[in-house]
């Protein structure tokens, strides 16, 4: 069943076409990818469906509700929680407000409690730093916060604009397995990445994205296999080409 | 204990005024936190205020009259925003700095026109336009008042700050529109909010001002607004402490100067201060520090 279908959608920036009708789905429980170069138009495909871009074109359908063009506090009073590239915690607040305003459309005091454990359970972390300025954080804490926050939020769709960004591998490993967890605890995950590797070995399924337009799709480890892909984008790990030295 | 007495009144004096400039100052530092707009029509809601009064009391009873003074001030700053500056929310700064001068000419050419340019008399308030003897000098009871009102006032002003989901959205909105909408904020809300507080701050601080002076005229806010924007400057603009602190460091110079002779130059030197600062700590004694790690 899908939690999330994008129709025909076209958003454009100052005259230019950054998304060409693009249509995917991303199916409940999973975690699906969508990969491709810089430009491609990944993070505006997350950034129209949050409401942050307007949408000149097609449909944005959520849980069997169309929720094209809303206004971005409604889209996350849906469900739907970004998680946004370079982190982006406020700095000036401390951790624990932090989390307290990813809950910040919830009311009941007692479950944002509650929702604040479950998050410092996940990231004990964050729960030794609770009262820290989230600017002083380390870039792998900050991304666990931001993970942090937007779980407040009690997302049914999480997307996520490249966590992986900017982190030691180490972490990176780490953000994996979190996304991983989570999608185990019943959370739909809309991930993009630039390491189209890692983002394909952990995804159910994938989409490919090039100048405005979705070129391929196919289940995670079976784009992870496709010469075209790999060619494109996996810098040829395997093949022959890899061990010639770059000449242009 | 000679000069102690000789400058007690002026110091008594200077904090009156400074907690004036303070409560005017707060207005343009909260709107600069969160818009990076220094909103030039501030000083003239803080006129328009005085007005208001004016027009209120001339027919009914204080009791009603200070607080529809404060409700329309601030009925005024939300007005102004709305109008002024939502609709340019995506456009250049500029852009929405022109509209702010515009909008100060405009509330200015407005009260001109209202009043015909003469000077209104402003209502006696009892109780705070009394007389009072402390110490060594006799005095009005507002002079103790104000600097007592404007603690309290920035002490609440700071609980709503960082005790409270609105003071929580508010900061955030100050660092991130973006990603304090992604959070389910309203910008919009936020942002009326700030002027909001702004403008009541600066109805109080304009009923407390105007009863030191018989009259007002359209110009008379020009000086104590101009003050209070430097006062905020001083302190490190988007700072609440800072702009506290600048306006009563402000407003007791100012007294000082006077008390030692040099009444002419005690509006030169707050504005030498603001030359001064600008020169050597630009963002003022509180200013933003910076804390961004990758």
């Amino acid at each position: 069943m899908s939690l999330l279908t994008v129709t025909d959608l076209k958003v454009s920036y100052g005259g230019i076409e950054a998304l060409k009708s693009i249509s995917f789905d991303v199916r409940k429980g999973q975690i699906v990818t969508l990969i491709g170069a810089n430009g491609a138009g990944k993070s505006t495909t997350l950034r129209a469906i949050s409401g942050l871009v307007p949408v000149i074109g097609g449909s944005i359908n959520f849980d069997g509700r169309e929720i094209t063009s809303l206004d971005t506090s409604k889209i996350v009073s849906e469900g739907i929680v970004m998680v946004p590239e370079g982190r982006k915690v406020f700095p000036n607040l401390s951790v624990l407000e932090n989390l307290k305003i990813g809950a910040y459309l919830r009311t009941n005091a007692d479950e944002i409690s509650a929702s604040i454990e479950y998050v410092y359970e996940r990231f004990p972390r964050l729960k030794e730093r609770h009262w820290q300025m989230a600017g002083t954080l380390s870039g792998g804490e900050q991304q666990m916060l931001a993970v942090g926050r937007a779980l407040m939020a009690r997302p049914k769709l999480l997307m996520m604009d490249e966590p992986s960004l900017g982190l030691a591998p180490l972490v990176v490993k780490d953000i994996f397995r979190i996304i991983h967890r989570l999608r185990d605890e019943g959370i739909t995950i809309l991930l993009i990445e630039q390491n189209a590797n890692a983002a394909l070995r952990a995804a159910d399924y994938g989409y490919v994205l090039e100048t405005g337009r979705i070129t391929m799709e196919g289940e995670g480890a079976t784009l992870l296999n496709d010469p075209k892909v790999r060619d494109a984008y996996l810098g040829h790990a395997k093949g022959k080409k890899s061990s010639e030295p770059e000449v242009k | 204990m000679e000069w102690l007495e000789r400058f007690f009144p002026y110091i008594l004096a200077g904090l009156s005024v400074g907690g004036q400039y303070a409560l005017i100052a707060i207005g343009y530092t909260m709107v600069y936190g969160i818009l990076r707009l220094i909103n030039f029509a501030h000083g003239d809601i803080f006129t328009v205020a005085g007005f208001i009064m004016v027009y209120m009391s001339a027919t009914m009873p204080l009791y009603i009259s200070i607080p529809l003074t404060i409700i329309l001030t601030v009925l005024l700053g939300f007005t102004v925003e709305r109008v002024a500056y939502k609709p340019l929310r995506e456009a250049p700064r500029m852009s929405i700095m022109i509209s702010a001068i515009g909008m100060s000419y405009l509330l200015q050419n407005l009260m001109w026109y209202v009043t015909g340019g003469l000077a209104k008399q402003y209502p006696v308030i009892p109780f705070i336009s009394d007389s009072i003897v402390v110490w060594v000098t006799t005095t009005k009871i507002v002079t103790l008042v104000t600097p007592v009102l404007t603690i309290v006032l920035v002490i609440l002003l700071q609980q709503l700050i960082h005790h409270t989901k609105l003071g929580m959205a508010m900061r955030a909105v100050s660092r991130d529109f973006e990603t304090a909408k992604l959070m389910g904020i309203q910008i919009n809300s936020v942002i009326s909010a700030t002027f909001i507080i702004g403008s009541f701050l600066a109805a109080v601080g304009s009923l407390l001002y105007f009863s030191n002076y018989p009259t007002v005229t359209p110009t008379v806010g020009a000086m104590p607004g101009l003050k209070a924007f430097v006062a905020a400057v001083f302190g490190g603009i988007g700072s609440i402490p800072g702009a506290v602190i600048g306006a009563l460091i402000i407003g007791v110079s100012e007294n000082l100067i006077k008390a030692l002779g040099y009444s002419t130059f005690s509006d030169a030197f707050t504005f030498a201060l603001l030359i001064f600062i600008l020169l050597a700590k630009p963002t003022g004694l509180f200013g933003e520090k910076i804390i961004d790690k990758v």
